[in-house]
């Protein structure tokens, strides 16, 4: 049985509260999103630490920027929809191009806002930063993740965008697992069919997993939490030994964790099969993230069949 | 800090034979906008924020931060004459591979933060004056704005944050020159009435005429003109000024000056300079 956790947002607001609870230098930048960042306990407890701008996120990235010049270690944390479309021009030129190492904390990303609408997903985070020199891109997939990244974060001299969702996620990987920026986590190694997956749907990818076992498929599961810089290598190590490779995203198909592994794949001349979930280019159907994810594919059962069809 | 008001009017026509040449030779900039705030960088470098090539790269300083940042070429002026770097250095302006583009990058020593796109100097600014509170310095950060520049809105989420934060130590120069690439500020989009716009953001304001060593002098003396308020200083200048024939002009926006044009100008400089012989 899975151990279910808390939700990942949790998990980051109670390590950034421990981090800066020893380091007075880490102050967080909110956009009226203290609350949908779970950091109302670090507004209590560190208010020295805390800067409200009210509902203006390019003032947000701005003085996150400044603040970064002036010395100091910044989280800007904000809804990743509004974060990484409305303030993008401030999160190219002020911190890419001007170096600032800034972590950018994109809330409730992906669909996790479900019914509120496309308004606030962010499906296209990965795909407009990936464009961006000079800045990380991580989506952390359980507690273990979540928290490691927090910790790698602040030490961190570049600038750096980190995509968090809400559900409560199973627990994938156990405690003193090695975690780098930029260092994918092989969860599970078998033969034929490798899923890669990032974010929240990794879980999804591992239970897909569970499925395909009783199947007698032994699938590799890969959680490439970095999507920028990818780690190539892990990839075209399992590609090259596979048949088949499916990868897994809470993001349009488009400029994500897919098109990056298509991209390896064709310049690498890995011959398999390959098939990319995400979000089609469409209006996108209404539902909560469970159920938008189901829809386009993404459940494990729907996952473990697509697996067995590709594998024949 | 004193310095001669003579000395600084010698060197804004040094500062401007400068811009001219380095536009003329390399063939690019942004003539108008350099020449109508390049008294204001003069009388700030030379007379207030004692930033200099050894503590550039330090926290506790004051900081200036060049939101207009296509008026480059003022900017790279002072800071070569400040010895920042050398002038044949910025003589590769506008070359293949130099450090020297047309915005301020911070591959050149000096320049604290990268500009170019308007609306984004003013947030930052209002971070590194936040962070200066943090740590209680007294240093301050002095931006400079554009007026059409005014027009962005981040520019007023900025001035929200300012007056909040209570941010005495930010100071906000407007190079009100009244000239956009298109045409007249107040008829591209009116900003005016803009010290009332300023005042009711939470801002001190005052005016002074931004050509005027004499007036920038006084005014930067004055600032923070009340404590726990910003203040912004709208800074009368007129676009294109010290050369007759540039002066409000408004296709000088981005002109290169021609062969005839460039003598001409620096005539006008020279006769102007051979006064303070």
């Amino acid at each position: 049985m899975n151990k279910i956790g808390k939700p990942n947002l949790e998990i980051f607001a109670d390590t950034l509260l421990d981090q800066a609870k020893i380091n007075q230098n880490i102050l967080v930048v909110t956009s009226d999103s203290r609350g949908s960042g779970k950091l109302v306990n670090f507004g209590k407890e560190l208010p020295d630490q805390i800067i409200e701008v009210g509902i203006a996120e390019q003032n947000l990235v701005g003085i996150s920027a400044g603040l970064s010049a002036g010395g100091k270690k910044v989280f800007g944390v904000s809804p990743a929809s509004f974060l990484t479309a409305r303030s993008i021009e401030q999160i190219k030129n002020d911190i890419c191009y001007s170096n600032q190492p800034v972590v950018l904390v994109g809330i409730s990303a992906g669909i996790s806002y479900g019914q509120l609408g496309s308004t606030h997903h962010s499906i296209h985070d990965f795909a407009s930063l990936r464009t961006f020199n000079n800045i990380s891109i991580v989506a952390p997939a359980d507690n273990f993740e979540a928290s490691e990244i927090i910790k790698a974060s602040v030490g961190y001299d570049k600038p750096l965008y980190i995509r968090y969702g809400k559900k409560p996620m199973m627990s994938i990987h156990s405690p003193g697992t090695n975690f780098q920026i930029g260092k994918a986590i092989t969860v599970s190694e078998g033969e034929d069919i490798t899923l890669v997956s990032t974010g929240e749907t990794v879980q999804r990818a591992v239970l897909a997993g569970e499925i395909l076992k009783t199947k007698g498929i032994n699938p590799t599961i890969i959680s490439m939490h970095t999507i920028k810089p990818f780690d190539n290598d892990i990839l075209i190590k399992m590609a090259k030994k596979s048949k088949v490779l499916i990868s897994i995203e809470e993001h349009s198909i488009y400029g994500g964790l897919g098109e990056q592994c298509a991209n390896i794949i064709a310049q690498n001349k890995i011959n398999l099969d390959f098939k990319i979930l995400g979000i089609p280019d469409e209006y996108i159907v209404n539902g909560s993230q469970a159920d938008v994810l189901d829809h386009y594919n993404m459940s494990p059962e729907k996952i473990a069949a697509l697996s067995s069809k590709m594998l024949g | 800090m004193s310095v001669d008001q003579k000395f600084l009017e010698k060197k804004s026509l040094e500062y401007r034979r400068t811009i001219i040449e380095i536009i003329y030779n390399s063939g690019a900039g942004h003539t108008g906008g350099s020449l109508s705030c390049i008294d204001i960088l003069n009388v700030l470098y030379n007379g207030f924020l004692e930033i200099t090539p050894n503590n550039f790269t330090t926290i506790e300083r004051n900081n200036y931060i060049h939101s207009k940042g296509h008026s480059v070429e003022a900017l790279y002026t002072v800071l070569c004459d400040l010895s920042f770097f050398k002038k044949e250095d910025l003589d590769t302006l506008n070359a293949f591979d130099s450090h020297f583009i047309g915005h301020p990058t911070k591959k050149v020593l000096g320049v604290e933060h990268n500009t170019g796109a308007l609306g984004h100097g003013l947030s930052v600014a209002v971070g590194l004056a936040l962070a200066k509170k943090k740590d209680k310095s007294k240093k301050k950060v002095f931006a400079l704005l554009g007026d059409g520049e005014l027009s962005e809105g981040s520019v007023w989420e900025a001035c929200t944050s300012a007056s909040k934060y209570q941010l005495d130590n930010l100071i906000v120069i407007v190079d009100r020159n009244h000239l956009q690439i298109t045409g007249k500020t107040e008829d591209v989009n009116p900003i005016e009435p803009l010290d009332e716009k300023f005042k009711s953001f939470g801002f001190n304001v005052e005016f002074v005429n931004g050509n005027n060593i004499f007036e920038l002098l006084e005014i930067f003396q004055k600032v923070p003109f009340t404590a726990d308020k910003p203040s912004a200083i709208i800074a009368n200048t007129i676009k294109g000024c010290g050369i007759s024939f540039i002066e409000n002009e408004i296709s000088w926006h981005h002109k290169v000056p021609t062969d005839e044009e460039y003598k001409k100008a620096i005539k006008e400089l020279d006769e102007k300079l051979s006064k303070y012989e």
